[in-house]
């Protein structure tokens, strides 16, 4: 075949290549615009410090209350999430039960949240009667987010070089002291990440926590169940749809927040899986 | 000083605990299944095969007090609960999301792992992992304050000026909401998914195959075609099966775009439909006021299908991923 047309060819998928990268950077930087741009004049203190009133007030309801479920939420996730993968990746790496634990692990990651949901809804809501509150909606988001957590534990103690172990071990450690002192701590950055993307989908999470934490105009209380909570992904819903500029800017003001939030999260994971490539 | 016995007791419940936390994703899968069984059961007898197949769907009149009773449960008189349109709205925006994504999803993949160096494609890569992190509802914020009026005004007629010998692209645009609006959106949110999932698989191509098809003098383009694409076409393909099972379960910024109609079959692209996922939330509310519990039975059936679905489409996707990638550590 002709050289020319060869290269002209290959330029010529290298250009269609490059040019769904920059299709899909349109709606990135069209959405970060869109809410930063509407979000910016909403902005005031009174936004952290007053509750939803109405078709307006602020946010701090929504604020607290997003930390608060999430947070309970990675904190059931989390030491779960990462004792599941020390055993799928430490304890019995080649073994069938480990296997049929990780391809289980792998298709939750699937299941849909709002089937979590109204899993959660049936279970925790209705079936032992808590209501809509912070407790039910932290067990749904941990539901979503312990796969994440699994995965990303597991990849991360199977990087760590066998030596290390057999190290430890030929020192006279026990299994149990091998892993929580030497293979966890080399593996920490990977099995924050893995936390923190949990973290960073939790937070954005709504059609799960409809149907297990409601919706609260209040401060969050202490009380972990029968009492419903605020979430800021709630606000972006309900409030873009109400007919009040009020209600639409602080739409876009908990949209803001949530990208911020976001944002934070995806950068510190980034950190942790760069550092921990130049440590090796 | 622990004495060995002591230590080997500490190791054992170690094993077990973490062993019994492991087994708890299979419990929880296992919960999952037996709860919406339960809880659709009685829709399940009184619905029996219509429930897939009707378009009707009427909570029935609540205020009458009057109720009908088929297989031994109730329902308010008139109820009637058909899920066909809803099938019908998941399939079709899901299936223009893969079809748009797909192409977006392969080319920013090649262009990472082939293309552009790393530090360029470090920069795309982290554009990509920011719009898999937006969360559903801001993307259906955007859905409403752009894709939708650019539809309603722009894309819609364009399309229909352009492409109007095609059928089901003809016939009302409407405001903008609806089918196609869906399947934007479901596009948007599935191609940093497949796109991310096609890097890793396309990374996996052994290096010295490349660079000896390079070396033989084949172009780029040449070599992906020869080398990269067909060893990663299992794996490219389980990552579009991964996105479509995303886009089937989406909830929220499909819903904030559908235009949420019930008993309404899609008449041409863009229609306003109702999915699935997108129906159990906006059915709720109306579901909780019937006294006979059977609208929230019948939303646990749709749960209990998207459920099924997305484990008839998951299991194939991990299996063609995991054998792709025991592939790629084979040859490395």
């Amino acid at each position: 075949m002709n050289v020319t047309w060869r290269r002209l060819k290959d330029r010529i998928m290298l250009g269609l290549a490059a040019l769904m990268g920059i299709i899909i950077l349109v709606p990135v930087l069209g959405m970060i615009w869109l809410v930063v741009s509407h979000a910016l004049p909403a902005l005031s203190l009174g936004l952290f410090t007053q509750v939803t009133v109405g078709a307006g007030g602020g946010l701090a309801n929504a604020i607290v209350g997003t930390f608060y479920v999430v947070g309970l939420g990675i904190l059931i996730a989390g030491p779960l999430g990462i004792m599941a993968g020390v055993y799928v990746g430490e304890v019995d790496p080649g073994g069938s039960f480990a296997q049929v634990v990780r391809f289980t692990t792998d298709v939750m990651a699937g299941v849909p949240s709002i089937v979590i949901g109204y899993f959660g809804y049936v279970t925790l809501v209705l079936g032992l009667g808590w209501g809509f509150s912070t407790l039910a909606g932290a067990i749904a988001l941990s539901l979503i987010g312990i796969p994440y957590v699994v995965r990303s534990t597991e990849t991360a103690l199977s990087k760590v070089p066998r030596g290390m172990r057999e190290a430890s071990l030929a020192l006279g450690a026990s299994q149990s002291t091998t892993i929580w002192r030497v293979t966890l701590r080399e593996a920490l950055p990977g099995v924050v990440t893995g936390v923190l993307l949990a973290l960073s989908i939790a937070i954005g999470e709504t059609a799960p926590l409809l149907y297990t934490a409601g919706w609260s105009n209040y401060m969050p209380s202490l009380q972990l169940t029968h009492a419903p909570v605020g979430y800021l992904t709630y606000v972006v819903w309900t409030y873009i749809n109400e007919p009040f500029a009020s209600a639409n800017a602080l739409a876009y003001a908990a949209g803001l927040l949530l990208l911020v939030l976001i944002v934070i999260v995806n950068v510190v994971a980034r950190r942790l899986v760069s550092r921990s490539r130049l440590g090796r | 000083m622990a004495t060995p016995g002591k230590v080997r007791a500490l190791d054992r419940i170690m094993r077990v605990a973490t062993g019994i936390v492991a087994g708890g994703s299979l419990v929880a899968m296992a919960a999952i299944l037996v709860f919406l069984l339960r809880d659709s059961w009685p829709s399940i007898l009184y619905n029996g095969g219509h429930f897939l197949t009707s378009i009707t769907w009427n909570i029935g009149n609540l205020y009458s007090g009057a109720v009908s009773r088929h297989n031994g449960v109730m329902a308010p008189h008139g109820a009637a609960y058909g899920i066909l349109p809803f099938i019908l709205g998941t399939l079709l925006s899901s299936l223009i999301a893969v079809v748009l994504a797909v192409p977006l999803a392969v080319g920013i993949g090649l262009l990472l792992v082939e293309y552009l160096p790393r530090r360029v494609g470090d920069s795309l890569s982290f554009a990509v992992e920011m719009l898999a992190g937006i969360p559903s509802v801001v993307i259906g914020l955007w859905g409403i304050a752009v894709l939708i009026p650019w539809i309603g005004r722009g894309l819609g007629p364009w399309l229909q000026a352009v492409f109007g010998f095609i059928p089901f692209l003809r016939g009302p645009i409407g405001s903008g909401q609806g089918l196609l609006a869906s399947g934007l959106v479901l596009a948007v949110m599935i191609t940093p998914i497949i796109a991310a999932t096609t890097r890793d698989v396309l990374r996996q191509t052994p290096r010295e195959t490349k660079d000896g098809a390079l070396g033989l003098g084949l172009t780029r383009w040449e070599m992906i075609r020869a080398v990269s694409l067909p060893w990663s076409a299992s794996g490219i393909f389980g990552a579009v099966i991964l996105g479509l099972g995303r886009a089937l379960g989406e909830t929220m910024a499909v819903l904030m775009v559908s235009g949420s109609a019930v008993n309404y079959l899609p008449q041409n692209i863009f229609s306003p439909i109702g999915t699935m996922a997108a129906t159990i939330v906006s059915q709720l509310d109306s579901a909780m006021t019937d006294p006979t519990g059977m609208a929230v039975h019948a939303l646990a059936e749709i749960a209990l299908v998207l459920f099924v679905m997305s484990i008839v489409v998951n299991v194939p996707a991990r299996l063609l991923l995991s054998a792709a990638a025991r592939r790629g550590g084979e040859a490395q």
